[in-house]
């Protein structure tokens, strides 16, 4: 209840201001409710524009005939695996790009040396298409999942080490020269203040990774998977199944939604110091 | 103690910022140093710091040359420079990472109860006002002990009641550490009040165009005739400061 508290309503332990007997359900589950009210509105005007015949039901089928290709894929256990299946990619591309990105973002964040030296290559490697990997990358690394999790790496890495390295070369100078003060070495001036002053951006940079790192994850299973979200969009598109293929569509928004929370829910202790004016209540 | 010799600092713009400063200040001496803006007061402060170096002339201390910063010397800037992310105390400990958890929990109790600021332990720095921010600053600097503690403008930002409260503070603090502090300011109350004595700096390029001892008693009253004639006679040579920074100051 305290971490929802914290999360939800930005109070910190030790606020003494009380929480209203009864209200509290509501107050927490207030954001939520109205996070979902938008696209409740929008399937409700969708599945009224199918019945009422304004929108074309074949190749447009309306939620509740979606609803009913999800609740058969669920049936039978197929959801369930190919989500599996996209999430362990996702995750793991998601956590190889974002160590790397981490990694080389405070390297040439942190020295010059560094960033002359590597940073003009990896912003031409950049600005390549990451979808132009793919034929180098079957053939480096086959068809089967290794290319996959590079292609998602790949995708997930620019975003964090364009993150980490902007905002570390962008750390107040008067902040680091308190470290210099203390005579921090270099990686303990990465490790105790470059770092944690860049953390709320390094979770922003993380969230643009992972929501790349879904993005690369379709391109990855159009590359021959036999399994995954991203194989149910293909499967449904060759069968001629709209339905299936608006299902995997809301299971990506939804699962990636999620995953992001996870990735907000997960950061929000770390970032209870930050003096926002959306913490002032 | 801390012997400057012949210090200068050239920026790389051919600003001429310190020139040929030499200065002794002996263990447990206060010296402020005072002057109009563009003096190079902080320029000297940031020399004896470390954090930048010097064209030409050294600085020792104890007999060894400072070049970069040292674990005998600390700095206060005129901001608190806190670290947003880390609890009172953890600031407060930042530079005892040496000690075991335990010593410095202790030592950073002491220090933060030496400044009034016990039970803030735990709080964000967002929590505290200037006054309370700039103390966890201070006392980031005095628990490392340091033989010199440099003060740039430290209480310049606050209001005049804070000022002097964080003022009979740091004298008091400098009563039972004996660190020798450096104190640069624009205000010559408080050069008074804490200094033994008082450097008037001239500008373009910086350099000492006065130097007075405080032989004042301490406890200072502030509204003794001997401060109130000290001020006087201060003022009238930071105005012959200002009028050189006039006459001088480029184009």
């Amino acid at each position: 209840m305290a971490f929802l508290e914290a999360v939800f309503l930005k109070r910190q332990p030790g606020d003494d201001l009380p929480l209203r007997q009864g209200a509290s359900l509501l107050q927490l589950l207030k954001p939520v409710l109205i996070s979902v009210l938008f696209p409740l509105l929008v399937l409700a005007g969708w599945e009224l524009g199918v019945r009422s015949g304004v929108i074309g039901g074949r190749l447009m089928p309306p939620p509740s005939r979606v609803l009913t290709a999800l609740s058969s894929l669920a049936a039978s256990g197929e959801l369930s695996m190919h989500i599996g299946v996209t999430l362990r990619r996702v995750l793991v591309g998601f956590v190889t790009g974002a160590a790397a990105g981490t990694v080389l973002g405070a390297v040439t964040g942190s020295s010059p040396l560094a960033s002359r030296l590597l940073d003009p290559t990896l912003q031409a490697l950049r600005a390549i298409p990451s979808i132009a990997w793919v034929p180098l990358f079957i053939l480096w690394f086959g068809i089967f999942e290794t290319s996959k999790v590079a292609l998602i790496a790949v995708g997930v890495f620019f975003p964090v080490y364009l993150g980490v390295h902007g905002a570390i070369t962008g750390v107040d100078r008067r902040i680091v020269e308190v470290g210099r003060v203390f005579r921090l070495s270099r990686l303990g001036l990465v490790r105790r203040i470059l770092l944690p002053s860049i953390l709320p951006s390094y979770v922003l940079a993380l969230r643009a990774g992972l929501g790349l790192g879904w993005m690369f994850v379709v391109a990855a299973e159009f590359m021959g998977a036999s399994e995954g979200l991203g194989y149910l969009l293909v499967d449904g598109q060759q069968l001629g199944k709209p339905d299936q293929i608006i299902a995997a569509i809301l299971v990506f928004a939804l699962v990636g939604k999620v995953t992001d929370t996870v990735l907000l829910l997960c950061s929000a202790p770390f970032l209870a110091w930050q003096d926002t004016h959306q913490g002032k209540r | 103690m801390l012997d400057i010799l012949r210090l200068s600092k050239i920026y790389p713009n051919g600003t001429r910022a310190l020139e040929a400063f030499t200065l002794s200040i002996s263990k447990g001496e206060v010296v402020a140093i005072i002057g109009g803006s563009g003096c190079g007061k902080s320029t000297l402060l940031r020399l004896l710091a470390g954090l930048e170096e010097a064209s030409e002339g050294t600085v020792k201390l104890r007999g060894r040359r400072l070049h970069k910063p040292d674990p005998l010397v600390n700095v206060v800037f005129q901001e608190p420079r806190l670290f947003p992310w880390l609890s009172v105390a953890d600031n407060v400990g930042f530079g005892l990472s040496h000690l075991a958890a335990d010593k410095r929990k202790t030592a950073v109790a002491q220090v933060l109860k030496r400044l009034g600021l016990s039970g803030f332990e735990g709080r964000w720095t967002k929590e505290l006002s200037g006054g309370q921010a700039q103390r966890v600053a201070l006392a980031r600097a005095i628990v490392t002990m340091p033989s010199v503690l440099l003060l740039d403008e430290p209480f310049s930002a606050l209001d005049a009641m804070t000022r002097e409260d964080l003022q009979s503070h740091l004298v008091d603090l400098w009563r039972d550490f004996g660190s020798t502090m450096v104190l640069v300011t624009h205000d010559i109350e408080e050069a008074i009040f804490m200094a033994d004595r008082v450097v008037v700096m001239r500008p373009f390029p910086g350099r000492i165009l006065a130097e007075v001892p405080i032989d004042l008693p301490r406890p200072r009253d502030r509204m003794s005739e001997g401060f109130t004639m000290m001020r006087r006679h201060l003022s009238e040579r930071l105005v012959q400061s200002l009028g050189e920074q006039r006459t001088a100051e480029p184009a």
